[in-house]
């Protein structure tokens, strides 16, 4: 696969090796177009105008809504709300369904693998309503320990809510399976956090057996800015609104206002149109490709950067083996400081990521401060993964027990 | 040179892996810690004041090289100084660090601060480089809570 062609940013630098696709993912150019497409033949504000573009511009947030939400499987395309992306859906849901539904005394379930925006929006929630916050541990080698989430799900459990793919360590969750777990054993809602599964795996998303499922559209060659919450229709409905404002409103009475139809009830304001449109270009381009290949891809190029940095002294790899892991590798390096290596990278035009990947307490799970994480997508090749290899090589040899012509 | 190794040079390699002064302080010391929320860093400055002039400094802290390094040059640097020179000392090493001084003039101001002048061309480093400086500062001004970067 020679995806690489498909993405102005890395066509026009040879050089550069982007394996931070995690945090985000190039645009290809049919996203770019997309975009610019609408802006200059329908950009209008939807809904309102009684004007041709402004129908036009309607036709398409619809359309691409639509298409959207095909990409998850979901045939009825008001079950998609329509966000800035995982946080705002992920804060959505803990504050419209868990305000109204969590109370003292419940139990609210997350792991100890969730980026900050799946786990604060359930602590806060927790502190404000004086549920319980409780955590599944995981296994030694990264992956969540099944056994610790089956002892933590009782009759007072509201929420479980867990990632897909954990953004920091690569590990692929059994969704379905927690799911199935879940439902054999309380009456609670299950929340995912689709960032890092979405762009990678073919998600169904009823297939999976989850209530709500939240996603961003710039980690799946979409643009910034724009995401999604899919969920059970009669949950949805149920639902106060979250935000207040145009476009989601019925009639609005000097007390009292009534709420539009699902999904405009929570999509109060003019709507990032475009953005839309450009998910909706990067979906039909990933389905172009197909999500098979894409895994297939990903999970080749993760095997061998797994096995050749495994075979580095000093190195120590996070998280399961690459059956059981996305694009990510999440390692640290004796000697060597993530900040550091990813500078020395820098110098060789390796983007990595160096931290703490908005996950504290996993990292505090770990046992470490940060890590260094590099992340493969469709459009990552071996020359990647040799100049990865090359800057690691280097900074051992910078930063190792070598004395510095200099001395003291 | 390049970028990378202007911002690493050897002394900086040096007072990475062989920091001075690196051991926490018992008896009448103010102390100081200082955290960066971006990376997770940390760092504990102690400070010995024998009247206005600083009769000993040194540090403990978890970090990369810069942080590191920095902290290990900056109590060379502040040790035998007054309170007024140690301040003077932050306000240059913080201008050299943020591309305030040229690199031509950064190189008069002295090793501990001199070599530093790299990091400016490097902007998310930048806090990795004051965060000893603050700390040390901070224990100074006998300011109690923890400082951050993001001041």
């Amino acid at each position: 696969m020679s995806a690489r062609a498909d993405f102005p940013l890395l066509a026009a630098d040879e050089s550069l090796h982007y394996l931070d696709s995690a945090a985000t993912a190039q645009k290809p150019r049919v996203v770019l177009d997309a975009m610019t497409g609408y802006y200059e033949t329908a950009n209008a504000n939807p809904h309102r105008g009684a004007y041709r573009i402004s129908e036009r511009s309607t036709a398409i947030y619809h359309d691409s809504r639509a298409r959207i939400a095909a990409f998850f499987g979901i045939d009825d395309s008001a079950r998609l709300v329509l966000t800035r992306g995982t946080t705002e859906s992920i804060n959505l849901v803990a504050g419209a369904w868990g305000r109204a539904n969590v109370g003292a005394g419940d139990e609210i379930v997350i792991t100890g693998m969730e980026h900050h925006a799946n786990f604060i929006p359930w602590q806060q929630l927790a502190i404000e309503r004086g549920a319980r916050l409780r955590i599944c541990e995981l296994t030694a080698d990264g992956r969540l320990d099944l056994d610790c989430l089956r002892g933590l799900l009782t009759a007072r459990t509201r929420v479980v809510a867990f990632n897909h793919v954990s953004n920091a360590l690569g590990t692929i969750n059994p969704a379905r399976e927690i799911a199935s777990l879940v439902r054999e054993r309380c009456d609670a809602l299950i929340v995912c956090d689709g960032a890092q599964g979405a762009p990678h795996l073919a998600v169904d998303v009823d297939a999976l057996g989850v209530d709500f499922y939240a996603f961003s559209g710039h980690k799946m060659c979409g643009p910034m800015g724009l995401g999604g919450l899919i969920g059970r229709r009669s949950l949805l409905e149920a639902m106060p609104p979250y935000q207040f404002g145009g476009d989601m409103i019925d009639l609005v009475d000097d007390e009292l206002s009534t709420w539009n139809v699902l999904p405009h009830k929570f999509e109060a304001g003019t709507p990032n149109v475009a953005g839309a449109v450009g998910l909706s270009a990067a979906c039909d381009y990933l389905e172009g490709i197909g999500m098979a290949e894409v895994r297939r891809h990903e999970l080749a190029l993760t095997s061998e950067a797994h096995a050749r940095l495994s075979e580095i002294p000093g190195l120590t790899i996070f998280g399961p083996g690459p059956d059981e892991r996305s694009g990510v590798i999440s390692f640290t390096l004796a000697d060597v400081h993530p900040h550091d290596l990813a500078t020395i990278l820098d110098g060789r035009g390796v983007c990595i990521r160096a931290g703490h990947h908005c996950a504290q307490p996993l990292m505090r799970r770990l046992g470490v401060v940060a890590t260094a994480r590099a992340s493969f997508y469709i459009y990552n090749d071996a020359a990647d993964l040799e100049a990865l290899i090359a800057g690691i090589a280097e900074s051992k040899e910078l930063f190792g027990s070598r004395q510095p012509a200099y001395g003291r | 040179m390049s970028d990378v190794d202007a911002l690493y040079q050897d002394i900086i390699l040096d007072h990475n892996r062989r920091p001075r002064n690196h051991h926490p302080m018992e008896g009448e010391a103010r102390q100081a810690a200082g955290r960066n929320p971006l990376c997770g860093d940390e760092v504990t400055v102690w400070l010995r004041l024998d009247g206005d002039r600083i009769a000993e400094a040194s540090f403990v802290g978890r970090g990369c090289a810069i942080s590191r390094a920095a902290a290990s040059l900056m109590t060379t640097a502040v040790e035998g100084k007054t309170r007024e020179e140690a301040e003077a000392l932050f306000d240059r090493f913080h201008d050299v660090v943020t591309g305030k001084v040229p690199q031509t003039e950064a190189r008069t101001l002295g090793t501990p601060i001199a070599v530093f002048s790299g990091v400016a061309r490097f902007p998310i480093r930048v806090k990795c480089a004051s965060l000893p400086w603050h700390a040390m500062r901070a224990a100074l001004r006998a300011e109690v809570a923890p400082v951050t970067t993001d001041r």
